[in-house]
């Protein structure tokens, strides 16, 4: 077969050969999953089932040992339960707020190039990067956030609304620190989030939109029965992302937090870091981290099946 | 209920006039055919009238009230769009409950004009499917059904045939008349079919380029077009037009007959008619031809439409004396193309 391919392409134009040219055209993408995904994945798969530490080189297979271990963790069960508060409301806001923004950016009006521009910011500029600009201004002492509620009244005076200490100490109390890295993550994943969805709705043909007011429906009516069940099958897709990127991702929780203070916005990613490569722990590390590996496999596959089930055209 | 009065109203997309000073009055319960070529601006001027496009400049009228600056819905209007636009994730009952639904009635009156518009238009079985599992044919059925489920102020039509077969066009045509006149509802339709236009409407208004050239019952559009471009767009084959001295002569392929056929005390006009092609289409037959006038050398090029039934031999080659009356005789202007005064 493939010798035939090879013939035929020392003798005719192989650019016309389709099956050839698939072949070439998708290797590198196999060899780059394979590579970078697949061998460290199996690795990772190698690493839970063992006793390997970052010390030695030697390690022997222990069987299910790890994840009994981390499953009697109470830190381990604490970020197991931050995961899922990290993600759910992270995603829950970023759902409306990103419908909400793409509406708005989608709509006509003088000088909505700048207004795309400043929301699309956070996209371009490295996610540590502008993490640690957040950092900053949840600083425990020259937060500017703190500076603002001091100066309206609200902080730091008897009887102000919110107490009368001097700062918030956003990052060391503990539901604060939680809402803080939920609102960073939430910063720093709108953007994609809304540019999927303008994409969406710019997608729509605008004589439903042109039929549905001529059909006398008002703007609610328009948006709940005609725009938002047209957007489902892309908002899923956006959603998938945002699920396992938010699940997955450690970044803001390791720039702001380092899962402090005690654990109260300690991840399962953050977790499998600090005790894998920084406690050097391999072993537990990649026990933790691989956890939520069959959940994830799962909502991939519900979502898939949502946004396929909701298909139109 | 209402008439429909559009005063001087022109649209611009930037620099280009697409709409040009139109005039048109619909009394209540009118049927106005906006008939011309494609482009010519008819979607254009229908969506300024259901309030989907800014007027450039004039006003437009419903129901006795300027409705330049209202909103689609309060103009309750009901539009039939040239490309359907059904909504694709509902299913064709949800799509003609759902200006009902707009309305807020309750679902046991929904359920039953729902069912009586698609009975109207023969969708009973399609309820349950997507407008995706239907043809071309049957979307525009639903799409009309969906207009034609409320009780509007005004109808406006895009093309709402142009999908369907000749035969199903015909019935559709009939279907549609009918149900006009029963709701007595002002309706507007436009087309660029100008067999269509001559069999709906009470009224026809003739447009190209953007401008009215002339509005006038079937009949009168026909018989008697106001110049040039209306007389070479109606009818099929449309009239024949020869410059002859100052003025454009024109007559109908079905007045210009064999001398023979006509009684000579009425006045008649003779010409000398050299036929090349010959097309029998059943009922009738079409002779194409030259003629040539005593006062000038060049050949004009015409069609005369002969009955099958008036059994006349013709042959191509042949030249053979024609003749038509002089009362359908038709003169038009050479320089503007407007309609003349018989001499
Ligand atoms: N949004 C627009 N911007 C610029 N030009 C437009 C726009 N909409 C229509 N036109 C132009 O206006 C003219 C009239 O368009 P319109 O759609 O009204 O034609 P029509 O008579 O409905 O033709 P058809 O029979 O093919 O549907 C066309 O030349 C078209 O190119
Ligand atoms: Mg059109």
């Amino acid at each position: 077969m493939l010798r035939q391919d090879i013939k035929r392409m020392l003798t005719k134009n192989w650019m016309d050969n389709k099956k050839l040219l698939s072949a070439i055209m998708i290797t590198p993408a196999i060899l780059y999953i394979l590579i970078m995904v697949g061998l460290p994945l199996i690795l990772a798969i190698f690493y839970s089932f063992s006793d390997a530490t970052t010390g030695s080189s030697d390690f022997k297979f222990i069987g299910l040992q790890n994840f009994r271990d981390i499953l009697e963790d109470p830190i381990f069960r604490k970020s197991l339960m931050n995961t899922f508060i990290f993600t759910f409301s992270s995603q829950i806001i970023v759902l409306i707020l990103s419908n909400i923004l793409a509406m708005v950016l989608a709509a006509n009006y003088r000088g909505k190039w700048i207004v795309r521009f400043l929301i699309l910011l956070p996209w371009t500029a490295p996610i540590s990067l502008g993490t640690i600009g957040w950092l900053w201004m949840l600083d425990s002492i020259f937060s500017p956030f703190d500076w603002i509620l001091r100066y309206m009244g609200l902080l730091g005076t008897q009887n102000a609304l919110l107490g009368n200490m001097s700062n918030m100490y956003w990052l060391g109390e503990p539901v604060y620190a939680m809402a803080s890295v939920i609102l960073v993550h939430i910063w720093r994943i709108l953007p994609l989030s809304t540019v999927i969805l303008m994409a969406g709705l710019s997608s729509i043909p605008h004589d439903l939109m042109e039929a549905a007011s001529i059909d006398g429906a008002g703007f609610f009516r328009t948006f709940f029965k005609i725009k938002i069940p047209l957007l489902i099958p892309i908002m899923s897709i956006s959603l998938l992302f945002g699920f396992v990127f938010t699940f997955t991702d450690m970044t803001v929780v390791y720039v702001l937090t380092r899962g402090g203070p005690i654990h109260s916005t300690q991840v399962l990613s953050s977790w499998a870091f600090l005790k894998g490569i920084e406690a050097g722990d391999l072993a537990h590390g990649a026990a933790i981290a691989l956890f939520l590996l069959p959940l994830l496999a799962c909502v991939v596959i519900l979502i898939l099946k949502l946004a396929r089930r909701t298909e139109v055209t | 209920m209402a008439q429909v009065e559009i005063r001087n109203v022109s649209k611009s997309f930037g620099d280009v006039k697409v709409v040009d000073n139109v005039n048109i009055f619909i009394k209540e319960g009118e049927f106005l055919v906006l008939l011309g070529p494609s482009g010519c601006g008819k979607t254009t001027l229908l969506r300024m009238i259901a309030g989907l496009e800014d007027i450039t400049s004039g006003e437009i009228w419903i129901g006795g009230k300027v409705v330049n600056n209202t909103s689609p819905k309060e103009r309750n209007i009901a539009m039939v769009f040239q490309s359907y636009a059904l909504y694709p994730h509902m299913s064709v009952f949800e799509n003609i409950q759902f200006p009902l639904k707009n309305q807020r009635m309750n679902k046991e009156k929904i359920r039953e004009k729902v069912e009586w518009a698609a009975g109207m238009f023969g969708i009973e079985k399609l309820l349950n499917r997507k407008p995706r599992q239907l043809s071309g044919g049957e979307r525009q059925r639903v799409a009309i059904a969906r207009a034609m489920v409320r009780s509007p102020n005004v109808f406006l039509l895009d093309e709402p045939l142009s999908n369907l077969d000749a035969k199903l066009r015909a019935s559709a045509r009939e279907e549609l008349q009918q149900f006009q006149e029963k709701v007595g509802i002002t309706t507007i339709y436009v087309t660029h079919d100008q067999i269509e236009a001559m069999g709906l409407g009470d009224h026809i208004a003739v447009m190209s380029k953007g401008k009215v050239h002339q509005i006038g019952t079937p009949k009168e559009v026909y018989n008697n077009p106001a110049d040039t471009f209306v007389a070479s767009f109606m009818g099929s084959p449309p009239m024949n037009l020869i410059e002859k001295d100052d003025s454009i002569l024109g007559f109908r392929p079905e007045n210009f007959v064999p001398i023979d056929m006509l009684n000579a005390d009425e006045g008649i006009e003779t010409l000398e008619f050299f036929v090349t092609w010959f097309e029998d289409l059943g009922s009738d037959s079409l002779v194409y031809g030259n003629v040539k006038f005593q006062s000038s050398s060049s050949q004009k090029h015409v069609v005369s439409r002969l009955q099958s039934r008036a059994n006349i031999k013709i042959e191509k080659g042949k030249t053979y004396t024609f003749a038509i009356k002089r009362q359908d005789l038709r003169f038009f202007d050479v320089k503007t193309g407007y309609k003349k005064n018989a001499h």
